[in-house]
């Protein structure tokens, strides 16, 4: 068969990163395409692109060999492709049927055609084995069920591309199954299919085909996805030459600084269990929704505790607030540093001293002089780029920003533990290097770090340790020596024993 | 061009404004720059003047109060009715103080413990306060029995009644609180990122339970001063009050977005209404039109309160 989609020099750039350059690769009519990367390989980028949500830098696409030009995600539907996303796009308090016509109601002079409305959808499921009122409004079904609607809409526009971003991460087993057979009768349809997903096993379950992408480029390309084994793919995903830009060095680790035993939360049952010495590096590694972020907000208070305890330095910190635990010496830089780090409209000064200002304001009374020799410091010390402490944060670059909100909890003095989630998200080569010899810094000085990052290069180059987290619980605890992608990524992988998929028709054993 | 815009939606666009229109007035206006009927104007927004102090607290950290109307009639109310019962005009105002401060409690515990949105509370609140001054009051206006509680309102030093010294204290007092203390600081960074300040340490549940605390007691000294100047307790008293404050506070620069607030601003935003009222009266123009000038402020300063985010670049 032809190649029915085709990507052709894809190049595209965000401020201060190329996202992806000069990818090329095809897709054969009436097959289902693997999509696989680590989290930042370009996966988002390409589906953005393809979804006519965002154009390409350069490159084209073309499906049916036609070249695709859309100015707009309206366009690409119209040209028949439909993506469907992680979160999913219907109107909650419309019905599953409305839902399936909207933007193209059936109507006799601009009045509804009441019974068509409901009678096509209702044929249109019970053919596709799904199992939903068209009368019910989406708000009253599972996620799982809003899935087969999206996936629904697919099939009732006879789109000519549909792309699935992750589309089981919320789904139980049984309607993954469900899922795969609407996907399997899709491609009987002759419709290209866009597979996107972290789980190997579902990969190897559905698609004919597999491309890899990693750090925005074609890493491998495979046609014929009976070729290749689960080590290949892994390998591809990682294989990249390490550059040396992270510095680390060795340091002496003390006696033990923070240990975590038994820590659970709403968002995470199973419980964790940990230590960290002083002066040593920890890593968290994970996919995206592993928990890792959940973890730290919980160590740290932000998020209400199940269970579990927390000590520092043998003493116990009872930390249901932020508050609580800055005053234990444990203290957190944000993963989002826009919504939850940085405070918009205050300057620099205020959001260094926010914390810090309790030490030296007396009955709550500000002393303005100390806090400016205090942001001065921090500004000099931290290599801030600013006119001035006066600054206004937001006018600040990423990089700048992470280092005002560093000064926020250096200028603490009695910090003993560091979280930091994503310390250089966003953030400029020169600013990271800059930001990582901080972090070693404040290690030789004592401090326990925790990193959290979802690159692994930068979690490979900078810790002294990695805990890497699965499906909310720590899956593996590799000592630096010991670094090893593969390891790290198949123990971040979900694997089939634990990823509550319904036993499937392997391929082969591989 | 471009530099009267920026001087008009800078951060001394306002007291541009205001020396503009002062500026005219007095010229154009017969009577106005008078000792006595400058007096007359600052007297006219003492109730509107406190109450902006502790407005402006709550607005700068992106939370609404619309009780304050009844709040000031129900106190006041109680400082008569308590002082008349007692005979001690300290205890009234004591009483006074005391409900308003609960008032405050239960907006501030409800909006920032239960996490209810503070404009459904406080519209909730304000009926509900204004139910207990006419209940407790059955509708009617209540006598002041002792002389002396008249001499709240009527009595000068220097030259000056007392309320507008009450006014000009509560206004340093706020001023200082807002620049120089870690609670003023506080107050910007919820009103400007709330989870953020939060995660910074900032125990942002007490904060605002404080704020709307101070609120409330604040509107007790307004309502004990009101009913002082009225001679009564008045159960319909200060009706769209809140309407008046709110509007003032934004016209000071007070964004309602939060995270920026000035007291200068919030004192020139309230001489603004006062001088358009004040204005309006030795013109002999119609009540009735005063509420559409009042609307009209009102827009106005939303509008210029937009062109300033704008101009500063912020989002959202």
């Amino acid at each position: 068969m032809q190649d029915f989609l085709e990507f052709k020099s894809i190049s595209k750039g965000y401020p201060g990163v190329q996202a992806m350059s000069d990818v090329s690769f095809s897709v054969r009519k009436g097959a289902v395409h693997g999509l696989m990367g680590e989290n930042g390989a370009g996966k988002s980028t390409l589906i953005r692109v393809l979804s006519g949500d965002q154009a390409a830098d350069t490159g084209e696409i073309r499906i049916g060999g036609e070249q695709q030009v859309y100015k707009s995600v309206r366009d690409a539907f119209h040209a028949g492709v439909i993506v469907i996303h992680q979160e999913l796009q219907l109107v909650a308090e419309l019905t599953v049927a409305e839902n399936l016509w909207l933007g193209r109601f059936p109507a006799r002079a601009g009045v509804l055609d009441r019974r068509k409305l409901i009678a096509v959808v209702a044929e249109k499921l019970t053919e596709m084995g799904i199992d939903v009122d068209p009368a019910a409004k989406v708000a009253s079904l599972s996620i799982g069920e809003r899935q087969m609607v999206e996936i629904a809409k697919a099939v009732m526009v006879d789109a000519r591309v549909t792309a699935l971003d992750e589309p089981t991460s919320s789904l139980s087993s049984r309607e993954s199954e469900i899922l795969f057979s609407l996907i399997d009768r899709l491609r009987a349809n002759g419709t290209v299919i866009l597979y996107v997903s972290h789980r190997l096993d579902e990969i190897f379950r559905l698609c004919d085909s597999l491309t890899v992408l990693r750090d925005g480029k074609l890493a491998a390309h495979h046609s014929d996805i009976s070729q290749v084994t689960r080590d290949q793919i892994i390998a591809e995903m990682v294989g990249r030459e390490i550059a040396n830009i992270w510095g680390w060095r060795g340091r002496p680790l003390g006696s033990t600084r923070l240990q975590v035993d038994n820590l659970t939360g709403p968002k995470l049952p199973h419980p964790i269990n940990f230590t960290v010495r002083k002066g040593e590096i920890l890593g968290f590694f994970g996919l995206i929704g592993a928990g890792r972020s959940e973890m730290a907000r919980l160590l740290y208070g932000a998020d209400t505790r199940s269970q579990g305890t927390v000590t520092v330095d043998g003493t116990t910190v009872t930390a249901d607030s932020p508050a609580h635990s800055i005053r234990a010496g444990v203290v957190l830089c944000p993963e989002d540093r826009k919504l939850d780090g940085i405070i918009q409209g205050r300057s620099i000064e205020e959001n260094m001293a926010i914390s810090s200002r309790r030490h030296f304001s007396p009955f709550g009374i500000l002393n303005p002089k100390k806090e400016g020799e205090l942001a001065d410091t921090f500004i000099a010390k931290l290599r801030v780029r600013t006119p001035s402490r006066k600054q206004h944060i937001i006018n600040l670059s990423g990089g700048n920003q992470q280092k005002v909100i560093l000064g926020r909890w250096l200028s603490e003095q009695g910090v003993k533990v560091l979280l930091i989630d994503e310390p250089t998200r966003g953030i400029d080569v020169g600013a990271k290097s800059e930001i990582y010899e901080i972090l070693y810094d404040l290690a030789a000085q004592g401090m326990a770090i925790i990193v959290i990052s979802s690159e692994l290069p930068e979690i490979m180059g900078i810790t002294d340790r990695i805990a890497v987290m699965c499906e909310g619980r720590i899956a593996a605890e590799i000592e630096r020596p010991d670094f090893d992608e593969r390891r790290i990524l198949a123990a971040a992988l979900p694997d089939i024993s634990n990823a509550n998929v319904l036993p499937i028709q392997q391929v082969q054993s591989r | 061009m471009t530099s009267l815009k920026k001087l008009l939606l800078g951060e001394q666009g306002l007291v541009v404004i205001f020396a503009l229109a002062f500026a005219i007035v007095s010229l154009t206006v017969p009577n106005f720059l008078t000792e006595r009927n400058m007096l007359g104007l600052l007297q006219s927004v003492v109730t509107i003047g406190i109450v902006a102090c502790t407005m402006m607290f709550c607005l700068a950290s992106r939370d609404f109060d619309l009780s304050v109307g009844s709040t000031v009639a129900f106190s006041g109310m109680i400082a008569v009715m308590a002082s008349n019962a007692t005979g001690s005009i300290v205890l009234g105002l004591l009483a006074a103080l005391v409900c308003g401060g609960f008032v405050g409690l239960v907006n501030g515990v409800v909006i920032a413990r239960f996490r209810i949105n503070a404009l459904i509370t406080t519209l909730a609140t304000m009926q509900i306060v204004r139910g207990l001054a006419l209940i407790s009051s059955d509708g009617r206006a209540v006598g002041i029995n002792d002389p002396g509680f008249y001499q709240l309102a009527l009595s000068k030093f220097l030259g000056v009644p007392t309320p507008i010294w009450v006014m000009g204290v509560l206004f340093v007092t706020f001023g200082f609180l807002l620049n120089r203390t870690v609670f003023g600081k506080n107050t910007l960074a919820i009103g400007g990122n709330p989870e953020a300040s939060r995660l910074a340490g900032v125990n942002v549940v007490r904060m605002r339970i404080w704020i709307f605390m101070l609120q409330g007691l604040v509107c007790g000294i307004a309502g004990v001063l009101l009913a002082s100047r009225i001679t009564s307790g008045q159960p319909n008293a200060a009706t769209g009050l809140e309407l008046s404050v709110i509007s003032a506070c934004v016209l000071g620069g007070v964004s309602l977005a939060g995270g920026r607030a000035a007291m200068a601003g919030v004192i020139v935003g309230v001489l603004i209404m006062g001088i358009a009222e004040n204005v309006m009266n030795l013109l002999n123009i119609q009540a009735f039109y005063q509420y559409v000038v009042r609307g009209l402020i009102l827009l106005l300063a939303v509008l210029l309160d937009n062109l300033r985010s704008v101009a500063a670049g912020r989002r959202g």
